[in-house]
């Protein structure tokens, strides 16, 4: 029974923790610029396969994942300066423009790398709770996943820079006339969104084959998320993590890994139709209500 | 769109402008071109043509619902899927002459009705814009991985087996019992691409495809003016699903053959790069710059497959970053400018791309 219980549990902290870490950079920069970067899956490979080149030359992994952020954050600074930035209020022709750097970025690491590469085992080995083994180095994810919200928060609510990004998130034309750079707060953000892209797919590059289409794995989990999260990437995401994990989780270990990516995208298109704005719409309805009405509901 | 009488005395204006214009002197030559051809070469390169006739139907639809409504979708190539799938599962259960022909009407229609449901949902939910692309997309790949499970005996409809990567078997299009090849099969392709493009010209230079360029604009505008835009929304992305799963069952019963990587992220994107590259706006200018790059990219895969994607992959930004309206489309509008001397009219196919709404900042 207490077996059942640990299993559900960790079976719902995995979800939450991929869906997150998979969502969480295409959340912040859609937050910011409205930009949904189609690149993120091949953001993610680019981490992956940095922090597996720097791993395999005896780097400690944390370092490698470290410098496959660090990497992938400024190889998205090019692209939001090269290509991005042309395309301000041309929002589906940013899409299709970072669609085409995507498919350049996996077919060309297809041509320099071959069809797949050596990967870096999983480590911290593994812990059973009663008959069922599990893997600690999934535990940790979880952790990782809520320290980086932790930091995140951090980063938006107490800094200068996450000052000045609200701002330009609130009000661009206001923030730029109080004194704001927001064409350099786009590209700092286009890069963190990239870093934490980078990041996730360093983190996941244990658990998984490293092959130039690593990105397609997650890319369908991340966009759910940040479709029912919604521009609020600090509130909605976790809490589209949280509900879409549960979900995903519960099916998933039920009928299997394919029926539970269907549910996903099922509550998805109802979650759509209902809150179309996704949980950070709701989130700031409620908060816009006046007072005297808060209680009616 | 209670008071349509009321409107019929608004005409669009360019409705009397002469036809001499690039795109459809274009358009002509193509045609052309595409009659005369089966004469001069072998059954192979007919076959093949016939294939590239298939699959440029669904860049048809993606040129229609991307250029004529500004609707981004990914979700073209599941609506392919569906509709060879459909057709295979129909006439693999379903014997008899007249099955296929039927078959095909039962895939188009099953894509219409998948189109029709996701449409209602997103619509008239309020989604729009970039939110529309991920959920189509979305849909693509979820119908992928559904699909790619599915090689277990346990997985068939009737006598259908799927047999997931492994492929399905499907039927050819045949008339009585003697499957249709070479040149008739390559004719009615034509056929069908022709009579689908005119479809198209004419419905998009009638009031319904002047109200689809405002929507594209301005939706709340365009809803002010006292169209139902979400019913629009909903209508052209139901047109385009169809479209698109007549491009599959045609491709289907074309290779006697469907399987999962069809509606995978490659086959998504693939559509949309042809008509970034080509021009979403004009269908002539997607159609024939598909029908071009089919024949390019098979080339090319003979003899540098891995190198095709990434050569599209960087004329697709180029085309999006320094030629937003395509090079083709840009093309045609240069040769009306230098040799037919016109201004351009058709208020739909203004240069550059959306309309900002934001501001710019830099």
């Amino acid at each position: 029974m207490l077996d059942g219980v640990f299993n559900a549990l960790y079976q719902f902290q995995v979800s939450f923790s991929f869906l997150l870490l998979s969502a969480i950079g295409l959340a912040v920069i859609f937050g910011m610029m409205g930009v949904i970067n189609l690149a993120h899956g091949e953001f993610m490979m680019l981490g992956a396969y940095i922090t597996t080149i720097v791993a395999t030359h005896g780097v400690p992994l944390v370092v490698a994942v470290l410098i496959a952020a660090i990497g992938v954050g400024a190889f998205g600074a090019v692209v939001e300066i090269l290509v991005v930035r042309r395309l301000y209020g041309r929002l589906l022709d940013s899409v299709a423009a970072t669609w085409a750097v995507g498919l350049i970025l996996s077919q060309g690491m297809l041509i320099l790398t071959g069809p797949s590469m050596q990967g870096v085992s999983s480590p911290f080995g593994s812990f059973t709770v009663g008959q069922t083994g599990y893997s600690t180095y999934r535990v940790v994810l979880g952790i990782i996943a809520l320290v980086l919200l932790a930091l995140l928060y951090l980063l938006f609510m107490k800094t200068k820079f996450g000052l000045r990004s609200r701002a330009t998130i609130q009000n661009p034309s206001i923030a730029q006339a109080l004194g704001v750079n927001t064409a350099r707060m786009y590209t700092l953000t286009f890069a963190l969104g990239s870093a934490l892209a980078g990041l996730a797919g360093g983190l996941f590059a244990p658990t998984a084959t490293i092959v130039p289409f690593f990105g397609t794995n997650y890319i369908v989990e991340a966009f759910v998320t940040v479709i029912v999260g919604g521009a609020n990437a600090l509130l909605g995401t976790p809490i589209a993590a949280a509900l879409l994990g549960a979900i995903n989780a519960a099916l998933g270990t039920q009928f299997g890994l394919y029926i539970g990516r269907v549910g996903l995208l099922l509550t998805t298109i109802i979650i759509i139709r209902v809150l179309p704005e996704g949980i950070s719409g709701l989130l700031e309805r409620w908060r816009m209500r006046p007072s005297g009405t808060r209680s009616g509901q | 769109m209670a008071n349509a009488a009321e409107w019929d005395e608004v005409r669009p204006v360019s409705r009397g402008v002469s036809l001499l214009k690039a795109e459809n002197v274009a358009f002509v030559l193509f045609l052309a071109y595409l009659l005369i051809y089966p004469s001069t070469t072998d059954d192979f390169s007919i076959g093949n043509t016939a294939y590239f006739m298939a699959i440029t139907l669904m860049a048809l639809s993606l040129a229609l619902i991307w250029g004529k409504a500004g609707i981004l979708s990914f979700g073209q190539t599941a609506f392919f899927g569906i509709g060879g799938y459909l057709f295979g599962i129909y006439t693999l259960n379903v014997l008899g002459s007249g099955a296929t022909w039927v078959g095909i009407l039962v895939g188009v229609m099953a894509g219409g009705i998948v189109a029709a449901i996701l449409g209602y949902f997103m619509f008239y939910g309020g989604v729009n814009d970039v939110f529309v692309g991920l959920t189509t997309l979305a849909l693509t790949l979820v119908l992928q991985t559904f699909m790619a499970q599915t090689a277990g005996p346990e997985w068939a409809v009737g006598e259908a087996r799927l047999n997931g990567y492994n492929g399905m078997y499907v039927p050819q299009i045949s008339i009585g019992d003697a499957p249709l090849y070479g040149r008739p099969l390559y004719f009615l392709y034509l056929a069908i691409l022709i009579g689908v493009y005119l479809l198209l010209r004419w419905l998009s230079s009638s009031r319904w495809g002047y109200g689809l360029v405002a929507l594209q604009e301005n939706r709340p505008r365009t809803e002010t003016f006292g169209y139902n835009v979400r019913l629009m929304q909903v209508q052209v992305f139901c047109l385009a699903g169809c479209i698109a799963a007549l491009s599959g069952a045609l491709y289907a019963s074309w290779g006697s053959y469907i399987d999962p990587s069809s509606m995978g992220l490659t086959a998504a994107i693939t559509p949309v790069i042809y008509v970034a590259i080509g021009g979403r706006r004009s269908l002539t200018a997607a159609m024939i710059s598909s029908m071009i790059l089919l024949q390019l990219s098979q080339s090319l895969a003979s003899s540098a497959p891995e190198y095709a994607l990434v050569i599209f992959g960087v004329l697709a930004l180029l085309a999006v970053l320094f030629v937003p309206e395509g090079f083709m489309a840009a093309l045609f509008s240069a040769i009306d400018r230098w040799v037919f001397r016109r201004a351009r009219v058709d208020p739909g196919m203004g240069t550059g791309g959306v309309s900002s709404e934001t501001p710019r900042v830099g």
